[in-house]
């Protein structure tokens, strides 16, 4: 009896600390003790889960320590390697093991409720069921995110034509037969279960599929609360609070997040989802008015213009992730300080591949807080700016925003950066961003551009620099 | 329509609990400034790796000739425990970061 007692206590700490852990993690000082409370509670709850009282069950502890062991080791080791940049693939790859697990357990009940050996009512059956589809999609979407993420997939390789029509097709298939599963019973067949996990998989696939660029951050999030959501019907399988709290709390952050960065683009959920950047009628952003050229800067040149200004805002952007160019960057920003240049950097909430990327990024670098300014704050400081310098960033300096409204970006908040005296943009060649859309930026009249890898040209500066 | 009723009189205290829960989730997260989104989402990301308490209650129960419970079990545990440790390292990863340069 007094075991029960404390098993339960556990369950509710482990939750309390989820809670509390989150709310940790809202504010900078507090993040990385948010972050290890909420790993003591999982701990605390993994261990309760291990102990708690089961009659008769025959426990088979060499397999729970031998998947803790593996898992553990795979997750920490991969965790420890992976470089900074590579970070949101990462997180990707481990909702989508988190998905998958939930799609595992369903499933393993789900075949011992057809084999005859597990009773369960048509609501157990039910939320087995949504557990399988959630997750499913959650696995299947993360990992192909991963894939476009780490360049292994390119952006429209994987759209098919009229991509939006066969992915609503495809989900009302996937549903209706799961609730054809459903009505069947007992007598639907593991078969009929194993068609329907092919369906939710190729879903997940497809429904990640037109997405892309920008967007990436906001599908990852999504399906963050996909997998936060199958958990939380697994808990409702095993009776499990913690596992609901847990599940719940993740689904209701992941979605809130979401909701967030939609907001940070002007674009409503819908819109994201269906809409796939590049895919819609993008081709209004050409101009009209014949060929446009575009100016090229010299390294040398670059330096003395730098050198001598007052201001200087650098505007990362995902190219600047993929050069991995942050120290370069930080090195370029010193010498400039040491002249007396006053450099800031103007992060948008959607540069790069997450929300915060840039800021993780840059952090990484040893840049000091203060010296990042937020969307707003960057805006209203860019007219008395003298430079700006744009590392890898594109559609979030896309002034398409502001007047083309034919372009798939049109209204989405950018940086104004045409309203500071000049601007540089550092970029490897004139391909368009990832959204697909020409930029007319380029062929701004106080435009130069500087071609390179972020990272070569950023270090080609540093010794112009240090020449002056 | 009656059995929705009796569902709902039955299970008044989870459905109490969802609500609040998800009340929560909203209200915690709504006030974390951008700087933190990836550190947070890849916490709970973390955070939802609570799934395998599902695997390993599973794997407890199964019996022991029962390879395919079993070995399905053993996955969930790999894949909840790469989650769960994956994420809490990579967090912790990118707020040492943080922590640095605020000195």
């Amino acid at each position: 009896m007094a075991l029960d007692t404390l098993i339960n206590l556990s369950f509710l700490i482990g939750a309390v600390f989820f809670v509390w852990g989150l709310r940790l993690l809202s504010s900078p000082d507090t993040a990385r003790r948010g972050n290890i409370l909420a790993g003591i509670g999982m701990g605390i709850a993994i261990i309760a889960s291990m102990v708690m009282p089961m009659s008769g069950a025959p426990n088979n502890y060499g397999w729970i320590a031998g998947g803790i062991v593996v898992g553990g080791l795979v997750g920490y080791t991969s965790a420890r390697r992976i470089k900074m940049t590579a970070m949101p693939q990462m997180v990707s790859v481990f909702n989508g093991l988190g998905g998958a697990c939930a799609v595992v357990l369903s499933m393993a009940e789900l075949i011992h409720y057809y084999d005859g050996s597990v009773a369960m009512t048509s609501g157990q059956v039910l939320i087995a069921l949504l557990a399988v589809l959630i997750g499913g999609v959650a696995f299947t979407g993360s990992m192909l995110a991963f894939a476009k993420l780490e360049g292994l997939v390119w952006d429209n390789t994987l759209t098919l034509p009229k991509h939006n029509i066969i992915n609503i097709v495809l989900l009302i298939a996937t549903l209706a037969l799961a609730v054809w599963v459903l009505i069947q019973g007992v007598g639907g067949g593991v078969l009929l279960l194993i068609i329907l996990l092919a369906l939710t998989l190729i879903y997940g696939v497809s429904f990640v599929a037109p997405i892309g660029g920008a967007d990436m951050p906001v599908v990852i999030s999504l399906l963050n609360s996909f997998t936060g959501l199958s958990a939380a019907a697994a808990g409702l399988i095993y009776n499990n609070q913690i596992m609901l709290v847990g599940g719940i709390l993740v689904g209701a952050s992941g979605t809130i997040l979401t909701v967030l960065m939609c907001e940070a683009m002007n674009r409503s959920l819908l819109n994201v989802l269906i809409g796939g950047f590049g895919g819609g009628g993008g081709s209004s952003a050409q101009g009209a008015d014949g060929p446009q050229v575009v100016k090229e800067v010299s390294s040398s040149d670059l330096a003395i213009q730098l050198y001598y200004s007052q201001s200087v805002m650098i505007v990362p952007g995902y190219g600047l992730a993929v050069a991995q160019a942050q120290k370069v960057c930080k090195e370029v920003d010193d010498l400039l300080e040491a002249n007396g240049v006053d450099v800031k950097y103007a992060i948008h909430p959607v540069a790069g591949r997450m929300p915060g990327h840039m800021n993780v990024l840059l952090a990484e670098a040893d840049v000091p807080y203060p010296k990042l300014l937020d969307l707003d704050d960057a805006n209203s400081s860019l007219p008395d700016t003298d430079v700006v310098v744009i590392v890898g960033a594109n559609d979030v300096v896309n002034p398409a925003a502001e007047d083309d409204p034919g372009s798939p970006i049109y209204g989405m908040p950018v940086l104004k950066v045409w309203n500071a005296k000049h601007i540089v943009v550092l970029k490897r060649s004139m391909r368009p961003g990832y959204a697909g859309i020409q930029n007319q930026l380029f062929f701004h009249e106080k435009n130069k551009m500087y071609f390179g890898d972020a990272k070569e040209s950023l270090g080609r500066l540093v010794t112009e620099l240090k020449k002056l | 329509m009656e059995s929705v009723y009796m569902f709902f009189n039955e299970n008044l205290l989870l459905i109490y609990l969802l609500l609040f829960t998800i009340i929560l989730g909203f209200e915690v997260i709504s006030k974390v400034p951008t700087v933190l989104h990836t550190p947070l989402m890849s916490g709970a990301n973390a955070i939802s790796g609570v799934v395998i308490i599902g695997a390993i209650i599973l794997v407890r129960q199964a019996q022991p000739d029962d390879y395919l419970t079993l070995g399905l079990g053993m996955l969930g545990i790999i894949l909840g425990m790469v989650n769960v440790m994956g994420g809490f390292a990579v967090t912790d990863r990118m707020l040492e970061m943080f922590k640095k340069k605020k000195k």
